[in-house]
């Protein structure tokens, strides 16, 4: 399969890669680490008249820590978040970054490509959405930032202007006593998951003292579930608790049949992703050491 | 123009399969500066300055890999179609773990595992290939 001709352009920067979306117009795209577009154009589904490679633009995959964030370059490569020692504190990013698809994939997928893309069943967004996470812009000579709530409006649709690009993705260390976990649950190692549940919580003793629950594919955004964070907010995790928060999850669930199964079977399984979610995280509060990763046959 | 086209129809090295062409079931996986990417998901000019490694690239002077040994020795295959991705997948892992794991195996595969059942052959191959890389023989 071929995509159907197209102008490629090399960026030197994002100012310059800004410069060019402006110049060529609505059908120019941003090419980043290609794992989605590009088998999009294979199919034909997307054409773009213009490519700007942002590849071979220096200094834009980076991660670093400074005063308690953790700096991640927009071009940073989900295989370079997988062993990044600033990624390993924060235990949730590694079980984001070592379960997206295939070794391959995390080889050239970054970040801010995933971001930009707001595909509803992508992991990153999902994940993000639990933590402080404040996504720096570019456009032009000016910069911009905002919190991923605000930057992700809709499926496949973003803040971003036609000319704009991610340059940077904040994310601030959580605080002592806080532990988080992904769990996604896909059929094989390349596709998207069917389902996925993102939980980040501080303890003080055996209560929770904060929580944030974001739910995956499961809606057009990732899904924040208030009322499941309220189940356990300042509350004790028990059993009732947690069995509340589940419940609560699965009824915020807004899943749509499809391939991957029916909006019926996903909402059982987001809880069930949600649970066992939870009960590594607060494992990972308390300071153990668990290992979790996407689930696939 | 992809890169897997421009392995195989310019530099007419057709090691390098074309399987799914869809991202998905990596035969016509090759090694970027070492690491292992899917040909058919990068252009060619993307490449621009990097070493690129395909099957053709693991033997020497006529000698065959320690990979390329272990997956004949094993009989590391089914039909075939998935061996080279397979083995340059299997070369970046034993290059980056010395002794792997059965799970950092089939998590190091998972992005070559295609329609055949049983990829036993291919764990046993890439364990005998690890071990004679380490010098702890010479093949089975």
């Amino acid at each position: 399969m071929f995509p159907r001709a197209f102008n490629y352009h090399r960026a030197g920067s994002l100012k310059e890669a800004s410069a060019l979306l402006s110049q060529l117009g609505e059908g120019a795209k941003v090419l980043a680490g290609g794992q989605s577009l590009i088998p999009l154009m294979k199919l034909r589904f997307a054409s773009p008249t213009d490519l700007v490679d942002l590849n071979f633009v220096p200094q834009l995959a980076h991660i670093r820590e400074e005063n308690g964030w953790v700096r991640i370059g927009a071009l940073t490569r989900h295989a370079e978040l997988e062993r990044a020692a600033a990624a390993a504190k924060i235990a949730i990013l590694r079980d984001c970054a070592a379960g997206i698809a295939d070794v391959q994939v995390r080889n050239r997928g970054t970040i801010g490509g995933s971001l930009a893309e707001a595909d509803p069943s992508a992991d990153w967004a999902t994940v993000l959405s639990v933590l402080d996470t404040r996504v720096f812009c570019v456009r032009g000579s000016n910069e911009r930032e905002m919190p991923l709530s605000g930057f992700i409006k809709d499926a496949y649709t973003t803040a971003l202007e036609h000319d704009e690009l991610i340059s940077e993705v904040r994310v601030m260390t959580p605080g002592k006593n806080s532990g988080g976990a992904y769990l996604a649950f896909k059929r094989a190692a390349p596709v998207y998951p069917t389902a996925s549940a993102a939980v980040q919580l501080s303890l003080d003793g055996d209560t929770c003292a904060e929580i944030a629950i974001a739910l995956g594919c499961v809606g057009l955004t990732p899904i924040r579930p208030r009322e499941a964070e309220q189940a356990l907010r300042g509350r004790q995790m028990s059993e009732k608790t947690i069995a509340a928060a589940v419940e609560a999850a699965r009824a915020a669930a807004d899943p749509q049949s499809d391939m991957r199964g029916s909006a019926e079977y996903k909402r059982e399984l987001v809880g069930a992703l949600l649970r066992r979610a939870m009960e590594a995280a607060a494992r990972r509060a308390r300071g153990e050491s668990v290992e979790m990763g996407h689930l696939y046959a | 123009m992809l890169l897997v086209e421009f392995l195989r129809e310019e530099l007419e090295l057709t090691g390098t399969h074309i399987g799914c062409d869809t991202t998905y079931c990596g035969a016509c996986t090759v090694l970027l500066n070492g690491m292992p990417v899917k040909s058919c998901t990068i252009f060619a000019v993307q490449a621009d300055g990097a070493e690129i490694m395909t099957v053709e690239g693991l033997e020497k002077d006529g000698a065959l890999h320690p990979i390329q040994q272990a997956f004949a020795d094993c009989h590391g295959l089914q039909c075939g179609y998935c061996t080279p991705g397979m083995m340059l997948s299997a070369l970046a892992l034993l290059e980056r773990v010395k002794s792997p794991t059965e799970k950092d195996i089939r998590k190091a595969i998972a992005g070559n595992t295609c329609r055949c059942t049983g990829y036993q052959n291919i764990f046993r191959a890439i364990e005998a290939a690890g071990k004679t890389m380490r010098g702890e023989s010479s093949g089975n």
